[in-house]
């Protein structure tokens, strides 16, 4: 149905020609999902620009991309408009700006639709608008059809742009990252709406995304692509299942995977995807490949048939020199039970960990947090200021983290995590509860024990861009504690060329500037920073979530080296549930305000008590499509509440599977009553009136 | 080694740092962005033009006289009310001053006053934006309120009405006085910018290292705003330079027996039409001065704005 040849798109640019892609070939059959997987700046949303007719005037575009046999490439923009929307339609990462703010969503849709077909009556295309909605799951479609776009949740908003997409019966719909910003159990309700949309309308499906879980679970056929070319296409089973060419190996063995039962180490691919100006010869991938030899960067390999496809007319193609050997090597570690990429890359098993859950109850606390609270007010009027509202950020939690110990707490946005980490680095007397960092209760410190006290307590952002300083070089950044710390200046320089040797960076970087590096390197100069006063707790905020799939497993390995290394204990906040697994002793899951339940880690994720955890868990993608398909997903009604209004009693019941199936007087208890924390197994506490443990993974 | 840098600098691509530059990489590495600032600023001809005018009219203002007979109070007898001749350069006046000293001697302090008032009040304004902006509560609502007050009152007057007080004081209250009613808006801008550079997170990380707020501002905030306060204060050259040539002008500011552009202009005018150069030489300098910083500061931004496309090179 969609035939792309050679298709080749460049960007002029300060240093050059940015050559964004170079050269793609792939089809889409009808009612076929095929799944376009890379990092950011592989060229896979400018190919699906590209096909949609949307990239901006100064691109350069060659090749062909031919639609239903007609060429694409050429048309003037008003031919264009009438295949887009109608037969190929698009749904973009980000639903916000998708919408237009001043209409109301059924407006929009009735839109989509009398765009195409000026006949249709206003009428007609609003009752239809209503159906559409209805299809998408937006409940009492009806009524929220009058509603404007930011009165809808991230995940409404992105159905709605599902509904538009298929308003017309298209043949393609192109989804570039359409669950990259919404939460995980989100994630999960719209993948399911965009299979029933397709079910419904027949159409083929180009999934762009940097997640392999998701490709896992959705296509059929997968094409992985490398600084602007597809380096290995195949059914999905046998990509997932005998990747032919390292950077899919790569890409693969850098995903922690939620149903590891034992810790298996992360393959990190060192070094960054080359600049796309200038490229040298040769295959783009050289400088990062274990498995380069003397032919790679003089010669760019083609995308070769390396096996057949199961049954299927696409075999498997692979770009790379060395497939056959890569072959041999899986063949022969398969015997010793051993992983292809970890043997490729030459990754070593994960140090063990410092501490572990063993001998818990004999270290000390190094973090004790006890029924904290914070409110925020919600006020009205810029005169008079009336409190109207109170947003329950925080509703008394408890946890406590000992000596080298490494705590998860979990949650989707909103849930309350920042707030936390905020109310205990600010070190300032809590609303409510306390907080004991080693020791010293964080009312009662003065000015000078408050400094004292941050020398042991130290944090890693989410953001590497925003978290640096762009104006300090490096060296500044990092040696930046131990200045106000009042170290002198020869011992400040001294240390910081340790740090960044202990961070894998070079001491002459230090002269540079953080616009220089890369993100995993910020975050990397990040952690640096953290370390310097040599603090006994280390939080992390989604320190790994804003890097790309490639980079992230070399700091994920980073830390729980440092960890060992240095007998840390760190509160590692994450809404990525198997980084979390992979990382952590420890997880609590958080849900509006509350921890609903904690525990070891092997324990929670293999027996969740909880009806909230066993959601999370469950909409989490495996990245093995054999996995994925049998698994069976607790589907999550609705959005989070508004934690300035929570529900009474159990905060979860007004979408919990669990509290649908039970009985008049069960439910009468959720609603009335709260449910305290009760142990589920050893250290192992859920907040649940009915918990039972279920396997969800 | 020029690539890379540029592709780091404008973000194109990701640049493998660390790849081929030695230990000596600071020092070029800093060079590389600086450099990369003035090819953006070159690139704009007209700026790049503006700053050269701008040095040759200082070297001109201050080093002219040394080299020229005549200085600006020495009456040739000879000469009432000459046109411009190789012995008066500009001319003379119809006391027979010689014109062109009388010019530099103007541009002088014209010059003078136009830098310092614009330093002065950029940096008000950063204090004072930066103070609010940080601090919040009370603080910002005092200064904001100072501010607004400020702004309402119309600054022209009482310039105007509190030069005479200041008759026969020196010329650098009046720099004061300008300078005191030139800065408000910028501090508003710097205030809004604080806001969110505040909630960034390298200054929260700052914050939770125990750095106090004023070493804060100093460190983070105010260099990340550093385009928008040179660019303020050349923007502001202009603003004093005009705004004491129109006091001066209207009789108020600089007081005779001193010179500045706006009393030449001042005393050119009258004779606009009949003896021209008296009026066209001082005017002509005022222009080319306002317009030589202006040039400048138009380049400065778009050089230092990264997202600026008019620094970038065309395809």
């Amino acid at each position: 149905m969609l035939e792309v040849r050679d298709l080749e798109v460049s960007f002029p640019s300060e240093a050059g020609r940015v050559a964004a892609v170079r050269g793609l070939s792939f089809d889409v059959g009808a009612g076929e999902v095929l799944g376009i997987v890379g990092e950011s700046g592989s060229g896979k949303s400018v190919s699906a620009l590209a096909t949609m007719g949307l990239l901006p005037p100064q691109a350069r575009i060659g090749g062909s991309i031919r639609f239903h046999g007609t060429e694409l490439l050429g048309k003037s923009d008003v031919a264009l408009s009438r295949i887009r929307g109608r037969r190929i339609a698009m749904v973009f990462q980000d639903p916000l700006s998708a919408l237009t703010p001043i209409f109301t969503v059924g407006d929009q849709v009735a839109e989509a639709l009398r765009v195409h077909d000026p006949k249709l009556a206003k009428k007609a295309a609003a009752e239809r608008a209503v159906d559409l909605l209805d299809l998408v799951g937006i409940p009492h479609a009806r009524a929220r059809s009058a509603s404007f776009p930011h009165e809808f949740s991230g995940g409404m908003r992105q159905r709605v742009v599902i509904a538009m997409a298929i308003a017309n019966d298209p043949d393609l719909i192109i989804a570039d990252e359409p669950t990259t910003a919404l939460d995980v159990t989100v994630q999960a309700q719209v993948l399911d709406v965009l299979k029933t949309a397709q079910e419904i309308t027949g159409a083929g499906i180009v999934l762009i995304t940097h997640d392999l879980g998701v490709v896992a679970g959705v296509a059929d056929r997968l094409m992985v692509m490398y600084a602007g070319r597809a380096v290995e296409q195949g059914a999905v089973d046998e990509v997932f299942g005998h990747p032919r060419m390292p950077y899919t190996l790569g890409l693969l063995g850098s995903v922690p995977r939620l149903d590891a039962t034992e810790k298996r180490p992360l393959v990190p691919i060192e070094g960054q995807p080359p600049p796309m100006t200038d490229l040298p010869p040769g295959c783009p991938f050289t400088l990062r490949c274990p498995m380069a030899v003397e032919r790679c960067s003089a010669e760019e390999p083609a995308l070769e048939v390396v096996g057949p496809g199961p049954g299927g007319p696409e075999p498997h193609r692979s770009a790379c020199w060395r497939s056959g050997d890569i072959e041999r090597v899986e063949h022969d570690v398969a015997g010793a039970g051993a992983d292809t990429a970890a043997t490729l890359f030459g990754v070593r098993a994960p140090a063990p960990g410092a501490a572990g859950t063993d001998g818990r109850p004999d270290r000390p606390v190094v973090l004790d947090v006890v029924d904290l609270v914070k409110h925020y007010p919600v006020t009205t009027g810029s005169v008079f200021r009336r409190r109207v509202g109170t947003v329950h950020a925080v509703d008394g939690i408890s946890f406590d983290i000992r000596e080298g110990e490494v705590l998860g707490l979990v949650g989707e946005s909103g849930c309350g995590k920042t707030t936390t980490l905020m109310e205990i680095l600010g070190l300032e007397p809590p609303m409510g509860g306390r907080i004991v960092v080693l020791g010293s209760d964080v009312a009662g410190l003065g000015r000078r024990a408050r400094v004292a006290v941050r020398r042991d307590l130290q944090v890693v952002f989410q953001d590497p861009v925003a978290s640096l300083d762009p104006r300090l070089p490096v060296g500044d950044v990092i040696g930046e504690p131990l200045e106000v710390h009042g170290v002198a200046r020869p011992q400040i320089r001294r240390r910081v060329a340790e740090l960044l040797d202990l961070v894998g960076l070079r001491p002459d970087h230090a002269n540079r500037y953080p616009a220089e590096f890369s993100g995993g390197q910020r975050q990397r100069i990040g952690i640096a920073r953290a370390l310097a006063l040599e603090p006994k707790v280390l939080i992390l905020d989604e320190p790994v979530s804003a890097l790309d799939v490639s980079i992230r497993a070399g700091v994920i390995n980073l830390l729980e080296d440092l960890r060992a290394r240095l007998g840390l204990a760190f509160l590692f906040v994450a809404h990525d549930l198997s980084v979390v697994r992979h990382v952590a002793d420890r997880v609590a899951v958080m849900y509006l305000g509350k921890i609903v339940e904690i525990g070891a880690v092997d324990r929670v994720f293999a027996a969740p008590s909880h009806p909230y955890t066993q959601a999370l868990l469950s909409a989490i993608p495996i990245p093995d499509p054999a996995v994925e398909r049998r698994r069976e997903r607790i589907l999550l009604r609705g959005d989070l509440p508004s934690p300035a209004d929570p529900p009474s009693g159990c905060r979860f019941r007004t979408r919990c599977p669990l509290f649908v199936e039970l009985d008049e007087s069960r439910r009468r208890r959720c609603v009335t009553e709260e449910p305290p924390r009760a142990a589920v197994g050893s250290g192992h506490e859920a907040a649940c009136h009915f918990a039972h443990a279920r396997e969800v993974v | 080694m020029a690539s890379p840098v540029i592709a780091s600098g404008s973000g194109t691509g990701p640049d493998p740092a660390g790849a081929d530059t030695g230990p000596a990489g600071g020092a070029i590495e800093a060079l590389g962005r600086r450099r990369l600032v003035l090819r953006r600023f070159l690139r704009n001809r007209l700026s790049a033009a503006g700053g050269v005018v701008l040095v040759l009219l200082f070297a001109m203002a201050f080093l002219g006289p040394l080299f020229y007979p005549w200085d600006h109070r020495t009456q040739d007898d000879l000469a009432l009310l000459t046109p411009p001749s190789p012995e008066h350069w500009f001319g003379t006046t119809k006391l027979g001053e010689d014109l062109f000293a009388q010019c530099m001697r103007g541009l002088q302090k014209s010059l003078l006053i136009g830098l310092l008032v614009a330093i002065i009040s950029t940096a008000l304004a950063a204090v004072v934006g930066a103070a609010a902006g940080y601090f919040g509560r009370a603080t910002d609502r005092s200064l904001m309120w100072l501010v607004d007050l400020l702004l309402v009152l119309p600054s022209f007057l009482v310039v105007a009405i509190l030069s005479p007080a200041f008759r026969g004081g020196s010329w650098l209250l009046l720099v004061v006085l300008l300078a005191a009613f030139q800065w408000m808006i910028t501090a508003r801008i710097v205030r809004g910018m604080t806001l969110s550079l505040r909630e960034r997170e390298y200054v929260k990380a700052a914050r939770f290292m125990g750095m106090a707020p004023w070493p804060i501002i100093r460190r983070h905030i105010l260099p990340n705003m550093a385009s928008l306060l040179i660019i303020d204060a050349t923007i502001n050259v202009g603003t004093a330079i005009t705004a004491e040539t129109a006091l001066s002008f209207f009789g108020f500011g600089i007081q005779p027996p001193d010179i500045s552009l706006g009393t030449l202009i001042y005393n050119g005018t009258e004779s606009a039409l009949t003896f021209s150069w008296l009026f066209l030489f001082p005017a002509a300098l005022l222009v080319t001065t306002v317009l030589a910083v202006n040039f400048l500061g138009d380049g400065l931004r778009d050089a230092l704005d990264p997202t600026s496309l008019r620094g970038r090179r065309r395809d």
